[in-house]
C-alpha cells in the first residue's frame, strides 16, 4: 500500500540525513521525499511517499519517532488529504506535433512556461496519477525531460499538523 | 530543538569550551572519563588537567575507553563517558560506540573535531563524526558556537539517560573548545520533539491483568530493559504473586534471581529446554523490556504459527520494539517499572486469582521438560570442560561477583552456568555481539565497583582484540580476573562449521597463540595456567585470594566441547539440537 508521511523536523543540520538514512538503514522504499521550512522558520515540514504493509508503515511511523529531531508524524493516508505534485516536462514541439502538443498540455491544464522554436517546456500540477497520465499521453519519443518534485500532502478541512 | 531555557545567569563565569565541556561533565556528578588524547582535543585534556573532580582513564585504544566506559554504565546505571579525538579517534570508537547502541547503554561521548573553519576541506584527521556514527547513536550534536556547549551536553545527558537509553555524542571543534563563553549550566531542559512516553496506559494494564489472571498457560519473557529499567524488584515481585513461569533473554539475566524455582532458565539459540518449549506453547505471554529478537525467538513465523491463540503482552518504553517482529495483543508503552507496579497493585487489589488448578498441570508440564536436563555435560571428563570452570567460578565467588565476557561459546556458557542472583551482574554485549568487550567492561566495572569480585570470562581469540588494557589495568591498578577458557579455536565459529559446513574449520583455528601466562607477567600482571580439572577450584581460589594483583587464568578446556542446547538459525524455538542428540 501506498502511504504519504506527513513529517515536522526540527530545521536543524542533518535532519534530512536522519530521515533518510532511517529509510535506507531499514530497507524502507521512499517513493518520493520533499522538503522545506514552514511558517515557523524553526521547523521544516516533509512529505514522504513510501510503500509498505501496514505493520512496515506502522514500523516505520514509530521509527520515524524516534529520531530526536522529528517533532510529529502523521499518515496522511490514513484520512481525508489533497496531494498534489509539481512536473516540468520539455518537450519536443516541432512542425505539425507543435499545435497537438499545445492541446494536449491544455486537457491536462498545463501551462507552457518556456518556448523555442523546437520546444516547449510545460508546468503541470496534480496528483502523481495525473501527472503520469500525462506522461502516458505524450509520444514517449517527444520528452526531452522530466523534473518532478514529489509528492506534497496536506490534510482536509480544519484539522493541522503542528508541534 | 527548542529548547525554554532558564533566565541566563548574568553571573556566570567566562570559561573556555573546553573549560566548560569539563565543567558540565563534574555538574552531571561524573567520575570517570575513559579517553585517549589527540590534537582536536588538546584544549579539552589541558582543562582536564586543571581539576580534579572528573578522574580521566587514559586506556590504550579508543575502543577500550568505549567498551569500559560501557561497562561503567551497564554495572551503575549511571551513563558512561568517554573522550576521543577526531579522525581515527573517533572511527576506533565507533565499534564501542554501536556495541552501547544496540543494547541500549546510556553513554555520552565526546569527540573534538578539526577547527569549524577547516571542516570540509578534507583536514588532517577530519572525518565526517556525526555521519558516521548517525546510524549508531541514539543522537548526536556538532557544536559550532561555544556558547551552546553547555546547553548541548545537557541535552545529550538528558538524551542518553531518559526513556529507551542510549549513546549520545557530542562533537566539539578545536576552535570551539578553545573559545570562550559565559558558563552556565542549565538544570534542565525541554525538548519539544523528544519526551518519552513513560506512565502506562491504564486500560491497557487492567486488560494484560485479566489476560495474565485468566491464562492456564502462563509465561513471563524479561529483557534487558527490565535491567535498565531497575525494575527487577517488580519483575521478581509479580512473578512470586502470581507463581508464573520466568524467563530472562541474555540481556536480562539477574533481573529474577537465578535461585528462584519459577526462573526456567536463559531462553533463545542457547536457552533451556524449558525456557523456549514454555515460550512456544504458553497461552499467554507477559514481555516486559524485551524484543523478541532473532536469537531470542528464532524464526518469528514459526514461532506464530506453531501457536497461533497465544496472546500476547508488551510492556516497552520504546513503542517501536512493539509489534516490530510478533504481532503483540495488548501493548503497554511505559517505563517498564511503572507499569509493572501497577499491574502488581492491581493484581493485589482484585479478588480474582490465577487458575490454580491450569498453574499446576502447566508446571507439571514444564517440570518434564526440565526432566531433561538440558545443561548436564560430562562432568567425569579427564578434560577440563569449560561448563565446569564456571560452575566453579560462581561457587568461589559465592554467586556474588560482577562477570563480563567476551563473544563466542565461554559467553553463553558463562550465561548458562553463572546462576546471576541480582541485575547488573552479568556485563556482556549481547545485541552487536562484539569480541574485546570482556576486558575493557571489567575494567569500567571495577572502577566502579572496587571492592566487588570483577571477573571477566574470555576466549583465547576475543581477549586479543583488546588485549592492550592489561597495561591501563596496571597503571590504574585494576586487580580483576580473568577467565580464559582456551579451546585453541574460535569455539563458536567452529560449532557452526561443525554443525553446518561439514565439519571444515575454515579459519577458525587460533595458531600462534602467544604464552598468555608469560604476556599477563610482561604487562606486571599474575598469569597461572590451568591444565587439569582437578587444579581449576584451586587456581580460582588462589586468583581471588590475590586481592590486589590482577590474574590471568589461562584455563586449557576441551576443544570439542560445544554450546547445547542449540536452536539453528532460522528455526523455530522448539527446534532445538540437544548433546544427546549427536
Ligand atoms: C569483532 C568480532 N569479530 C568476529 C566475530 C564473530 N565471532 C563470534 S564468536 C567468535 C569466536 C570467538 O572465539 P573465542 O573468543 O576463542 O571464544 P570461544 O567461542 O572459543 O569460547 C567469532 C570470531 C565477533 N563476534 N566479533
Ligand atoms: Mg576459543
Amino acid at each position: 500500500m501506498r502511504h504519504i508521511l506527513s513529517i515536522l523536523v526540527e530545521n536543524e543540520a542533518g535532519a534530512l540525513s536522519r530521515v533518510a538514512g532511517l529509510f535506507s538503514a531499514r530497507g524502507y522504499n521512499i517513493e518520493s521525499l520533499t522538503v522545506a521550512p514552514t511558517e515557523d522558520a524553526t521547523m521544516s515540514r516533509m512529505t514522504i511517499v513510501t510503500t509498505g504493509s501496514d505493520e512496515i508503515v506502522e514500523q516505520i511511523t514509530k521509527q520515524l519517532n524516534k529520531l530526536v529531531d522529528v517533532v510529529k508524524v502523521v499518515d496522511l493516508s490514513e484520512g481525508r488529504h489533497i496531494e498534489r505534485e509539481l512536473m516540468l516536462v520539455k518537450v519536443r514541439a516541432a512542425g505539425k506535433d507543435r499545435e497537438e502538443m499545445k492541446r494536449t498540455a491544455d486537457i491536462f491544464r498545463g501551462r507552457i512556461i518556456d518556448v523555442t522554436d523546437k520546444s516547449y517546456t510545460i508546468e503541470l500540477t496534480g496528483t502523481t496519477d495525473k501527472l503520469d497520465a500525462f506522461l502516458e499521453a505524450l509520444d514517449k519519443g517527444a520528452i526531452l525531460e522530466t523534473v518532478r518534485t514529489g509528492v506534497s500532502g496536506i490534510g482536509r478541512g480544519e484539522w493541522v499538523l503542528k508541534a | 530543538m527548542e529548547l525554554k531555557l532558564p533566565p541566563l545567569a548574568e553571573t556566570g563565569e567566562t570559561l573556555t569550551g573546553a573549560e566548560i565541556a569539563i565543567r558540565c561533565l563534574s555538574e552531571e556528578g561524573v567520575e570517570f572519563v575513559f579517553g585517549y588524547p589527540g590534537g582536536a582535543v588538546l584544549f579539552i585534556y589541558d582543562a582536564l588537567s586543571k581539576q580534579k573532580k572528573v578522574k580521566h582513564i587514559l586506556v590504550r585504544h579508543e575502543q577500550g575507553a568505549l567498551h569500559a566506559a560501557d561497562g561503567y554504565a551497564r554495572a551503575t546505571g549511571r551513563p558512561g563517558v568517554a573522550l576521543v579525538t577526531s579522525g581515527p579517534g573517533v572511527t576506533n570508537a565507533v565499534t564501542g560506540i554501536a556495541t552501547a547502541y544496540m543494547d541500549s547503554i546510556p553513554m555520552v561521548v565526546i569527540t573534538g573535531q578539526v577547527p569549524t573553519r577547516a571542516i570540509g576541506e578534507d583536514a588532517f584527521q577530519e572525518c565526517d563524526t556525526v555521519g558516521i556514527t548517525r546510524p549508531c547513536v541514539k543522537h548526536n550534536f556538532l557544536v559550532k558556537d561555544v556558547n551552546e556547549l553547555a546547553v548541548t551536553i545537557k541535552k545529550a545527558f538528558h538524551i542518553a539517560t531518559t526513556g529507551r537509553p542510549g549513546p549520545v555524542l557530542v562533537d566539539i571543534p578545536k576552535d570551539v573548545s578553545q573559545q570562550t563563553a559565559r558558563f552556565h549550566y542549565p538544570d534542565k531542559v525541554h525538548l519539544r520533539s523528544y519526551s518519552p512516553v513513560m506512565k502506562g496506559h491504564g486500560g491497557q494494564i487492567k486488560k494484560a491483568m485479566q489476560l495474565l489472571l485468566d491464562a492456564k498457560r502462563p509465561m513471563i519473557y524479561v529483557g534487558g530493559g527490565a535491567v535498565l529499567g531497575e525494575a527487577s524488584h517488580e519483575v521478581t515481585e509479580l512473578v512470586r504473586l502470581l507463581d508464573f513461569p520466568c524467563t530472562n533473554t541474555l540481556m536480562g539475566l539477574g533481573s529474577i534471581p537465578a535461585s528462584d524455582k519459577r526462573f526456567v532458565g536463559m531462553l533463545g539459540m542457547h536457552g533451556t529446554v524449558e525456557a523456549n518449549m514454555a515460550m512456544q506453547n504458553c497461552d499467554v505471554l507477559l514481555a516486559v523490556g524485551a524484543r523478541f529478537d532473532d536469537r531470542v525467538i528464532g524464526n518469528p513465523a514459526h514461532f506464530a504459527a506453531g501457536n497461533p491463540t497465544r496472546k500476547i503482552v508488551h510492556i516497552d518504553v520504546d513503542p517501536s520494539s512493539i509489534s516490530k517482529r510478533v504481532r503483540v495483543d495488548v501493548p503497554i508503552v511505559g517505563h517498564v517499572k511503572d507499569v509493572l507496579t501497577e499491574l502488581i497493585a492491581l493484581v493485589k487489589a482484585g479478588k480474582d486469582k490465577p487458575d490454580a488448578a491450569a498453574l499446576a498441570a502447566w508446571w507439571a508440564q514444564i517440570a518434564t521438560w526440565r526432566a531433561k536436563d538440558c545443561l548436564k555435560y560430562d562432568r567425569a571428563s579427564p578434560i577440563i570442560k569449560p561448563q565446569f570452570v564456571i560452575e566453579k567460578l560462581w561457587e568461589v565467588t559465592r554467586g556474588d561477583a560482577y562477570v563480563t565476557s567476551d563473544v563466542g561459546q565461554h559467553q553463553m556458557w558463562a550465561a548458562q552456568f553463572y546462576r546471576f542472583e541480582k541485575p547488573r551482574r552479568w556485563i556482556n554485549s549481547g545485541g552487536l555481539g562484539t569480541m574485546g568487550v570482556g576486558l575493557p567492561y571489567a575494567m569500567g566495572v571495577k572502577l566502579a565497583f572496587p571492592d566487588a569480585d570483577v571477573a571477566c570470562v574470555t576466549g583465547e581469540a576475543s581477549i586479543q582484540m583488546c588485549i592492550q588494557e592489561l597495561s591501563t589495568c596496571k597503571q590504574y591498578h585494576l586487580p580483576v580476573k580473568l577467565v580464559n577458557l582456551n579451546n585453541r579455536y574460535m569455539g563458536m565459529v567452529r560449532q557452526w562449521q561443525e554443525f553446518f559446513h561439514g565439519n571444515r574449520y575454515s579459519e577458525s583455528y587460533m595458531d600462534a597463540l602467544p604464552d598468555f601466562v608469560k604476556l599477563a607477567e610482561a604487562y606486571g600482571h599474575v598469569g597461572i595456567k590451568v591444565e587439569k580439572p582437578g587444579d581449576v577450584e584451586g587456581a580460582l581460589r588462589e586468583a581471588f585470594a590475590l586481592k590486589d594483583r590482577l590474574v590471568f587464568l589461562d584455563i586449557i578446556t576441551d576443544q570439542t566441547e560445544n554450546v547445547f542446547p542449540m536452536v539453528p538459525g532460522g528455526k523455530g524455538m522448539s527446534e532445538m539440537i540437544l548433546a544427546e542428540d549427536l
